[in-house]
């Protein structure tokens, strides 16, 4: 009984709804019905021809810088909608198969990713590079400033043994403590410190956010850390951590990730876009091949992000703003 | 047991063993084994220390992070031939093909609510709208004070600048819990009326409740691809349990005598089922919604990390960034939905109770509904005309708070920094290394006999048999010494949160004060996700198993606190009065009448204060718990690595089902031989 009345109730709610839907949309009057008419017309104006860019944003503001400044220059001058998709890396490689991912903006590298891929390594063929993007990414063990100046020597490989129990913490049985980086980044320090009979222990942080947490609380508190981390990042440059420098890399010495004993190579992060977005003759897709910026163009829009607190759209928004000219270069 | 769990997300019972069924086996431990229990149990320790003395950190089946054995890397495979053959294979587009249904349905429900429908640069129906539409039905449902409690709520989520976001988040959790009761009712009904079902269906019901969703969140985007639908998948696999579990046992519990009766007068099957058992368990059923809709909630987060709509992205983002003020504002409006949700479901549990006996209300009740729907119409048609009741007005209060909070968190680590990595390294070397020195130091076969003695000791041949096939399952991981590490971080936190529990359970049920001051601050601390709280304790603690562990103590203490609670306080009156005037003093009182007539309430807390901190073995893996949680995070990371975490997610499992039945025997046995003495 009281059931039905509700439903009753709800079912004439439901009809009244759409007669006042109806009248509310048919145009009539009100400021909403207006500014739809101008959408409708800067859409056609803009020519429609760019449709939707679904754009991977991997979890690490530097990324989030690129991803937001090419998508607002693509959104804004070329009238596409770009889409952000909020994924790790991998899940991101998954969809460029399935139509659900376009651009992966700032690749570190992954090889078995490319293999699954990459139709060149054997792969679908699902996706392709579309080159580097200025960015040059550095790997490596790092210390904060304050064990830099404290103890000079210690960015030299071959001292750190001399340092160890200085890192020795309860995690870390006996040894000097190495703090593992984010599971999702490409490390084999496992293997360095055994390979170069370092008396310290890997122990992972788990998450970027840990990392940064630990670097932060050992640089205000001076005490001693070192661990994986890289540049370009947002945290540099608010903490500019000192890095220490491995036997020097060169061809080869890390192919095999069990025998590795040198330092990480530098690596020119890549664009990876979805086979079927490169051949859509998307305009977006020529902004996304010829998108090309510096360290420090990055490393200043990830700060708008992560220290000033801006929101990415903001931010790239600023940036592209103050840069006109280079704007102008990805889009001829 | 049911009804004052308010805002529990985890399910009431784990186990096979419903609440019905007594344990028939023990009888009194000292008669069997002619020595006390505690006895026995300290000497398989002390020999199980000497013997891990002895051997010295040999046979420890160390695996090191980045290390993988055979068995991960045929899971690895797998998941290579599902994507070389994801053209082809006939289960993926039949899946894919269902996910664009949700994902179209859920696209049009945020076209309509909660997005832009473009070129329109609103959704369809404004925020206005939105509010006339919810209060209209929580009036009609649950009544006028809650009608504006929801209002309150949702224009503070909007406040605090989250409007969009919140209506996601509500639009994917109410379309997963519609589906996951579409799937949990008949199932429900089915195990509620077939043993053979419920025996079939608990240890499944398991298995979904305690596998960590990162282990299954890759492969899960191949076949729904990416977008909503995925985040609905996921979530009903997490939600259905609790539903099938609850409303199950709603159904068993109907009196065999009105089934008798009823059935005396020459009902069917069905009519039975439909008349007397479904009406008769409703009260239940609905507090099987209530379940879903927390377990639903507590999923947003983790459905972010594959794109789902709602506040999930907020709270990572402002992880990413490290932003302690913003994650934590996201977060509250994630209690705010939960808490509002929990209270509109419980009270129109009680309403329907109420009016079914009752029969109906009067004339003015349905009057006033209509006035209001009046109302909630013109709301709706406004917001579809004017930009001002479209829009939600955007205010400064979500980054005021945001910002003063940063300050606020960055203060505390600044004062107390020292403080906290002091209690860490002090907790570390003192209780959490020795105990991890034995436990996963020892040789394995060691500690593997050491366990099945003490499960045998405590919980007698049947819990020693389940020991036997869990630890059997875990070598088969390649991941022994991961999985005895977590279970050390696990059994530590299990008892902190035990002594929490018991100290404020019981302060809380002797003061009124007390109890109104702790009750809200548990139910907000329960439902707030634990991403939020990831930073500053990262800030207090650095990344380690000590971090961990405290974090899985804040996220499982409430649940068990309210539990012992609610015991303490079912303690009748008249045995309290009695005690006092024998001249017990309050410490005696506590120790010899309350606490010992709670017991039952203290072993379920302790069995969920289990599965909470179980639950968090991924999220400490986030911030340097490592092992088994490190290992599933690093799966979901890393396509190599991808079988390795699925063997982190059986064994965390196996841990799970290990632990909570030697603990639930071996309560059933000490209750048995106690009362046999008395």
């Amino acid at each position: 009984m009281e059931f039905r009345k509700v439903s009753t109730l709800t079912g004439s709610l439901a009809v009244l709804a759409l007669v006042a839907s109806a009248c509310g949309g048919g145009g009539g009057g009100g400021d909403i019905a207006a500014a739809e008419k101008d959408n409708e017309s800067v859409a056609a104006a803009a020519g429609g021809e760019c449709g939707e860019v679904n754009m991977a944003v991997n979890p690490w503001v530097g990324y989030e810088a690129d991803a937001y400044v090419v998508g607002y220059v693509a959104d804004t001058m070329l009238g596409c909608q770009t889409t952000y998709k909020n994924l790790k890396e991998e899940v991101s490689w998954q969809g460029f198969g399935s139509g659900d991912v376009d651009v992966v903006i700032e690749d570190w590298g992954h090889p078995d990713l490319e293999k699954l891929y990459f139709a060149d390594q054997g792969g679908d063929g699902s996706a392709e590079s579309v080159g580097a993007t200025g960015n040059v990414g550095v790997i490596g063990w790092y210390v904060p400033p304050w064990m830099a100046q404290e103890y000079p020597d210690i960015t030299d490989w071959s001292n750190l043994n001399k340092y160890a129990s200085l890192f020795e913490t309860p995690e870390s049985g006996g040894k000097g403590q190495f703090l593992g980086a984010d599971p999702s980044y490409v490390q084999y320090d496992e293997s360095i410190v055994s390979n170069l009979d370092l008396d310290f222990k890997v122990v992972f942080s788990g998450s970027e956010s840990a990392s940064i947490a630990a670097f932060q609380k050992a640089e205000e508190n001076k005490t001693p850390l070192i661990g994986y981390f890289y540049e370009p990042q947002w945290f540099i440059s608010t903490v500019p951590l000192v890095k220490v420098d491995l036997p020097a890399y060169t061809d080869g010495c890390a192919d095999d990730a069990k025998a590795v004993a040198c330092d990480y190579p530098e690596t020119q992060l890549q664009k990876i876009v979805a086979s079927d977005f490169a051949d859509s003759g998307s305009p977006a897709f020529d902004l996304v091949k010829n998108f090309e910026w510096t360290n420090d163009d990055q490393n200043l829009v990830a700060s708008y992000i992560a220290d000033d607190g801006m929101s990415p759209e903001d931010a790239a928004q600023k940036w592209v703003e103050a840069n006109p000219d280079k704007v102008e270069a990805w889009l001829s | 047991m049911s009804a004052p769990l308010t805002a529990t997300r985890a399910p009431d019972d784990m186990v096979a063993g419903t609440p019905g069924e007594e344990a028939t086996v023990p009888t009194s431990r000292r008669t069997r084994w002619g020595a006390p229990t505690w006895a026995l149990a300290g000497g398989v320790v002390a020999v199980w220390v000497v013997v891990s003395v002895l051997a010295d950190g040999s046979n420890t089946l160390y695996l090191p992070g980045l290390g993988r054995t055979g068995f991960h890397d045929y899971f690895s495979d797998l998941k290579v031939d599902l994507i070389r053959g994801r053209d082809t294979n006939v289960v993926m587009q039949v899946v894919g093909a269902l996910s664009d249904v949700f994902n179209a349905a859920v696209g049009w429900l945020q076209d309509v609510f909660s997005r832009a429908d473009l070129p329109r640069p609103v959704p369809q129906v404004g925020y206005l709208g939105v509010l006339g539409i919810a209060g209209w039905c929580t009036l009609a449902v649950a009544g006028w004070r809650l009608a504006v409690a929801v209002e309150v709520g949702l224009v503070a989520v909007g406040l605090l600048g989250y409007w969009a976001d919140s209506l996601d988040t509500l639009i994917v959790t109410f379309f997963a819990v519609g589906i996951a009761l579409l799937i949990g009712m008949p199932l429900a009904i089915w195990i509620g009326c077939s043993r053979l079902a419920r025996t079939v269906a608990t240890p499944v019901l398991d298995v979904l409740q305690t596998m960590p969703a990162f282990v299954y969140l890759a492969p899960f985007a191949l076949f729904f691809s990416i977008g909503p639908a995925i985040a609905v998948a996921v979530t009903v696999l997490y939600a259905l349990p609790p539903a099938v579990r609850i409303a199950a046992h709603g159904i068993q519990m109907v009196s065999r005598t009105t089934i008798e009766a009823t059935d005396s007068l020459g009902q069917t099957r069905w009519q039975r089922l439909a008349k007397v058992q479904l009406p008769m368990a409703r009260k239940t059923i609905i507090v099987g919604v209530n379940q879903t809709i927390m377990a639903a909630l507590s999923m947003v987060v983790i459905a972010g990390f594959v794109n789902s709509p709602g506040l999930g992205q907020p709270v990572l983002e402002a992880l990413a960034a490290g932003r302690v003020g913003s994650a934590l504002t996201s977060g509250l409006c994630i209690v705010i939905l939960a808490i509002l949700l929990d209270r509109v479901t419980t009270e129109a549990s009680e309403r329907s109770e109420t009016l079914a006996r009752s029969g109906g209300r009067g004339r003015a009740h349905w009057i006033g509904l209509g006035v209001a729907a009046v109302v909630a119409l013109v709301m709706v048609y406004l917001s579809r005309l004017e930009l001002r009741f479209a829009e939600f007005p955007t205010t400064s209060l979500g980054g005021t708070i945001a910002s003063a909070v940063d300050s606020f968190a960055g203060w505390v680590t600044d004062h107390i920094g020292g403080v906290t990595t002091a209690i860490q390294r002090g907790t570390t070397n003192g209780l959490l290394n020795p105990l991890q020195d034995l436990i996963a130091g020892s040789p394995w076969f060691v500690t593997g006999t050491a366990l099945l003695l003490l499960a045998g000791v405590l919980a007698g041949v049947r819990g020693a048999l389940s020991t036997a096939v869990c630890l059997g399952g875990i070598y088969m991981t390649g991941l022994w010494y991961d999985a005895m590490v977590t279970l050390t971080s696990v059994l530590v936190a299990t008892v902190f949160v035990m002594i929490l529990a018991v100290v404020l359970g019981v302060w809380m049920a002797r003061s009124r004060v007390v109890e109104r001051a702790l009750r809200p601050l548990l139910d907000a601390a329960q439902v707030m996700p634990p991403f939020v709280y990831l930073i500053p304790v990262l800030l207090l603690f650095d990344p380690t198993r000590f971090t961990a562990i405290f974090a899985a103590v804040v996220y499982a203490a409430p649940v068990a606190i309210k539990l012992v609670a609610d015991g303490v306080k079912q303690v009748p009156e008249a045995t309290i009065e009695a005690a006092t005037a024998a001249g017990s003093t309050p410490w005696q009182l506590i120790t010899k009448v309350q606490l010992p007539m709670a017991r039952g309430h203290l072993v379920l807390a302790a069995n969920q204060g289990l599965l909470y901190v179980l639950a968090m073995v991924v999220i400490g893996g986030l911030v340097g718990g490592g092992a088994l949680g490190y290992d599933v995070v690093l799966g979901f990371s890393q396509n190599e690595y991808f079988g390795k975490g699925v063997a982190a997610g059986i064994a965390i499992v196996l841990l799970g089902v290990m632990v909570d039945r030697v603990a639930r025997r071996a309560a059933e046995t000490s209750g048995t031989s106690r009362s046999g003495a008395t």
